[in-house]
């Protein structure tokens, strides 16, 4: 039996939705290299530690307000990479030990080093990690965006914040998914009344300034609760307000679908309400919903960052971009020592992707909306 | 036409409710009530309350009552202007906002006005001349607005003009006119120092609405109304600016609908980077120190102002579409 | 048989517009796509001319370049549309600057448009009598005050009822009929000359159909204007024009006075096209005439005659190969092997 080739036209005939809404989305090359770029940082955020340097919580004054070193990747033509050790040196007018990279001091750096111990995953115990020196004192290391006041590896924090920061959004966009598919999917099928009542009840919540009203809400968590508990309170208030915005997204899609001939024809075949919803419905719009999605992760995120920035939002000893940018809130230290600014480069670029990417996915689900 | 208008006060009204009910919420939420922390206050003071104090101040709060009482007595005193004592400041709620909400407000109108004076017109340039260098420049004004968090931007201004320009970048007022009382100098002071903060406030929306607008002129520039328009002579200036500018202004004003919540909530944070005497500060300490009366009235009146803002500019959409101006209805 | 009105004799009209030779491209990156192939016309003073032809022909996209309405990526590539030819006062209005204040003088002052979508053509956002009246004060010195007075005397004329009343109208208060007309009413508003009806018809149904071809016979003949007339409809151009063209794939395969054209048609396609108009007296169960096969996409145009594909007399070797010579200006013919030994001119220049 011969295999059949398809034409272009067969293909284009034979495609589902789901194809058809990829092979568009492919061609917005913007949107395709954000795709990239956000499951770079999801792989980051799941290999964290293995990707840090340093013990993100290990705190040692010594090491305080290190600028970011480079490694350097030859010594005297040789392919040899280097970082400079730290040298303490007693400054004149205050007699305090300050340390300084000293460039004499030359330490090698290699790939899968033995660092910190964590588990791996969250389960298997390892103390490898991807690049670090291969001995040194104590206070040596590899600090590639510079250490913070206490001495902690910025660039180690940053990677272990990626994790929080973008599960935060995720944990936040699932919540709101669920309220915003549910309310809007009730409003959009069943019309008349509780239509009526539930698009009220969406537009007096996004007449509410969000900000004072999250404030007062994380203010009021207890300050006994756990990192865990102040984490899933956070996701929980930061969800309460995006959900509009997917049930308004669901509403109207389902508004539209309701007089499609194919959900009628489904009706007039007998079919119940659950089975023409998931069956014959959810598909239609399940791009809407990804793209509407993709649209809102940002939100979260930036919504997680200000409140932890604000401090009502995560605590210490977690770590989020938010925290990471607490400290530096002020100016005059952040002069002495601008890479605390660092944790500013990913939320620009993770709210950037996830904006082109969910621009991207709404063109491609629907051209013409 | 007066449907369209009747509707949108009740809704206004009930918002209103529902905010007084949340913050009320959030005033009882900590655990413990109003007496317990003014006593946990006063004991850091060093000074204590009896039991039968303790009970007496209750029974004048109305804390003893059941909640639904406390809130009906809370809201008969807000609707009278009595919004209770700051614990901190020991000092009626009202004298310690002072002028910080009017500030808010300000500072919000003002980003309010530079988002709308800034979008339209850029936004109607970048859509009738697609693809020139002012397109471009609009459009990448419109990812940094995007990509950048407001309190980010106030953030990194204040590292910039603090490094290079040695400015603090911040502030209302210069110090003299900071305490002074309200004077014509000090107005225009004011006016002086508005524009950073409001700009800054303002990035977001502003690229957001660019962006809208010039989807939708590109949209219906290519209708045949345009056509007829251009065919009747008339210059491409006028016929552009009359036509679909003004079919584009209905979906930017229901995008602005709710520009104005967005942008007293960003006020508080980016005040609080850039050291606004606005209320966003004074809303910090008060919740970290958990004094309720003042944390609460803040809110509640935030969002009442808020609601009335989003209200006058529903009403200037209604007023720009005819099509709901006589038929009730877009 | 259609009745033949009494109509401006040739040789005395003056002649309005003449558009030679036009050719429109539209430029996208795949490469540039022509629209139209050489496209010449005259229009005289009282006097209709027919244009049809199926859809994508470029009838819409002629009255567009007339009057330099084309968006970017089109463009002329070349010819020459004149204005007043062989006056002192001639202008070549494919060679103005389309934005400039010489092209939005002849716009509504010399040349005005009938939209074909009424429901579309009037913006929703201003009274009928704001759009009117604008397009009035466009080309001359009037008041508002005026203007409008002018304004309700033009909506009597083109037949509206309550003409007072309905000038503070809002489009969509309006039904499809009276929006054409108050589409009528605009293309007059400042009193041009020249007319073109880009399928003014098409979006209505049979009886207001009537009605407006009426009305625009009654003014046309009233004001002596010259009309183009742009029409897929045969029965159309049977009941208004004077002068037909048949346009195909971007080029006037035939010209010629309406009842010539009906009576002898020359080219195969004007042939086919009158054969598939559905015939009240046919023979029952007789099989609905159609023209095989669909028009090209301009961008794959045939070699040699653009019709040669689906032409029922091609003559092979010669059709697909070599295009057919064009028809000389102002003079019956058609474009086409078959009738060019045949081609008589059946009238003389006309002369200004």
């Amino acid at each position: 039996m011969t295999a059949i080739v398809l034409s272009n036209d067969d293909r284009l005939a034979q495609a589902t939705q789901l194809q058809l809404t990829w092979w568009r989305f492919r061609r917005h090359r913007l949107a395709v290299v954000s795709l990239v770029i956000v499951a770079l940082f999801y792989l980051g955020a799941v290999f964290a530690d293995f990707l840090a340097v340093a013990d993100p919580h290990a705190t040692d004054a010594r090491r305080s307000f290190i600028p970011p070193q480079m490694i350097s990747l030859f010594d005297n033509g040789a392919f040899s990479p280097h970082v400079s050790g730290l040298k303490g040196v007693r400054d004149p007018k205050t007699f305090k030990l300050v340390y300084t990279p000293d460039p004499a001091r030359k330490l090698p750096v290699a790939l899968f080093v033995h660092g910190y111990p964590y588990n791996l995953f969250g389960l298997i115990p390892t103390d490898r990690h991807l690049v670090g020196i291969v001995d040194g004192q104590g206070v040596d290391g590899v600090f590639l965006l510079g250490t913070d006041q206490l001495g902690r590896d910025l660039f180690s924090r940053l990677i272990v914040a990626t994790r929080i920061s973008l599960s935060i959004g995720l944990a936040g966009v699932a919540f709101s998914l669920m309220l915003g598919i549910l309310l809007g999917g009730i409003s959009g099928l069943y019309g008349g009344t509780v239509d009526t009542l539930i698009q009220r009840v969406i537009e007096v919540v996004r007449s509410i300034p969000t900000i004072p009203l999250w404030m007062g809400l994380a203010a009021a968590l207890p300050n006994t609760w756990s990192v865990t508990q102040v984490y899933f309170a956070i996701t929980l208030i930061i969800s309460l307000v995006s959900w509009t915005e997917l049930a308004r997204v669901t509403r109207g899609r389902f508004l539209a679908l309701r007089e499609e001939d194919f959900v009628i024809a489904a009706e007039l075949a007998g079919a119940g309400q659950m089975r023409i919803i998931l069956r014959h419905m959810l598909p239609s719009f399940a791009s809407h919903i990804i793209a509407a999605t993709s649209l809102a992760l940002p939100v979260m995120i930036v919504s997680e960052t200000s409140l932890s920035f604000l401090g009502l939002g995560l605590r210490p000893p977690a770590i989020s971009w938010g925290i990471l940018l607490q400290d530096a809130q002020n100016v005059q230290v952040l002069a002495g020592a601008p890479w605390l600014l660092s944790a500013a480069v990913p939320v620009i670029t993770v709210i950037l992707a996830f904006n082109f990417l969910g621009d991207g996915v709404r063109d491609a689900a629907d051209p013409y909306g | 036409m007066l449907n369209y208008v009747a509707r949108r006060l009740v809704l206004a009204l009930i918002t209103c409710a529902a905010i007084s009910v949340l913050t009320f919420i959030i005033i009882r939420l900590p655990p413990g009530d109003f007496v317990d922390a003014y006593i946990a206050n006063l004991a850091v003071g060093g000074s204590t309350v009896s039991a039968d104090q303790a009970a007496a101040m209750r029974r004048e709060y109305g804390l003893d009552r059941p909640l639904v009482v406390q809130y009906g007595l809370w809201m008969g005193k807000v609707v009278a202007g009595d919004f209770g004592v700051s614990m901190m400041w020991k000092r009626p709620v009202t004298e310690v906002i002072g002028d910080r909400l009017w500030l808010t407000m300000a500072v919000s109108f003002a980003a309010l006005l530079l988002t709308w004076l800034i979008a339209l017109p850029i936004g109607i340039y970048s859509a009738a001349r697609q693809y020139s260098i002012g397109d471009y420049i609009a459009t990448t004004l419109g990812f940094i607005g995007l990509a950048i968090p407001n309190f980010l931007l106030a953030l990194i201004l204040m590292y910039l003009g603090f490094r290079y320009l040695g400015l603090s970048v911040g502030g209302l007022f210069t110090p003299e006119y900071a305490q002074a009382a309200w004077s014509w100098g000090k107005f225009w002071d004011l006016m002086v120092h508005l524009p950073l903060p409001a700009m800054v406030l303002a990035l977001a929306g502003t690229a957001q609405l660019i962006r809208i607008m010039r989807a939708n002129l590109l949209d219906e520039l290519r209708k045949p109304y345009v056509v007829t328009a251009r065919a009747k002579g008339i210059s491409e200036f006028r016929a552009v600016l009359k036509y679909p500018v003004r079919a584009a202004l209905n979906p930017f004003a229901s995008s602005s609908a709710y520009l104005f919540p967005y942008l007293v909530s960003g006020s508080i944070v980016v005040s609080l980077v850039l050291g606004l005497p606005t209320v966003g500060p004074l809303l910090l300490q008060a919740l970290v120190a958990q004094d309720m009366f003042l944390a609460g009235t803040i809110v509640l009146l935030l969002g009442v102002l808020t609601v009335i803002g989003t209200l006058i500019s529903d009403l200037l959409l209604m007023w720009i579409e005819p099509r709901i101006r006589l038929q009730g209805r877009a | 048989m259609p009745q033949i009105p009494m109509v401006e004799p040739v040789n005395s009209a003056r002649h309005a517009l003449s558009v030679r030779d036009l050719v429109v491209d539209f430029v996208q990156d795949t490469g540039a796509v022509r629209a139209l192939d050489g496209v010449s016309l005259d229009l005289h003073a009282g006097r209709v001319l027919g244009v049809v032809g199926e859809s994508g022909c470029g009838k819409s996209v002629t009255a567009r370049a007339i009057l330099r309405l084309i968006d970017r990526p089109g463009r002329i590539a070349s010819g020459r549309v004149l204005l007043d030819p062989d006056t002192p006062e001639q202008q070549d209005l494919a060679a103005l600057d389309p934005e400039g204040k010489a092209m939005r003088a002849v716009r509504g002052g010399r040349i005005g448009l009938i939209f074909q979508e009424p429901m579309t053509a009037l913006s929703v956002h201003y009274t009928v009598g704001n759009q009117i009246v604008e397009a009035m004060r466009a080309h001359s010195d009037m008041s508002k005050a005026e203007a409008r007075e002018r304004v309700v005397a033009l909506l009597r004329e083109v037949g509206i009822p309550r003409p007072e009343t309905r000038i503070d109208a809002y489009p969509f208060q309006l039904s499809g009929g009276l929006r054409q007309r108050v589409g009528i009413a605009l293309a007059l508003a400042a009193d041009p000359q020249i007319l073109i009806a880009d399928e003014p018809t098409t979006a209505l149904d049979v009886t207001t159909q009537a009605q407006i071809l009426a009305l625009l016979r009654r003014l046309q003949r009233t004001k002596g204007v010259a009309l183009m007339l742009i029409t897929h409809d045969m029965g159309v151009i049977a009941q208004m024009a004077d002068d037909v063209a048949v346009m195909y794939l971007g080029r006037v395969v035939e010209f010629a006075p309406v009842a010539q054209l009906f009576a002898a048609p020359q080219h195969p396609y004007t042939r086919a096209l009158l054969r598939s108009v559905p015939n009240l007296r046919a023979t029952p169960r007789e099989r609905l005439a159609t023209i095989g096969g669909a028009v090209p996409h301009p961008g794959a145009r045939p070699v040699g005659c653009p019709f040669h594909p689906r032409c029922p007399e091609i003559i092979k070797g010669r059709c697909e190969t070599v295009a057919p010579p064009e028809i000389p200006p102002g003079e019956r013919g058609a474009s086409c092997f078959h009738a060019a030994g045949a081609a008589k001119p059946s009238r003389a220049e006309a002369t200004a």
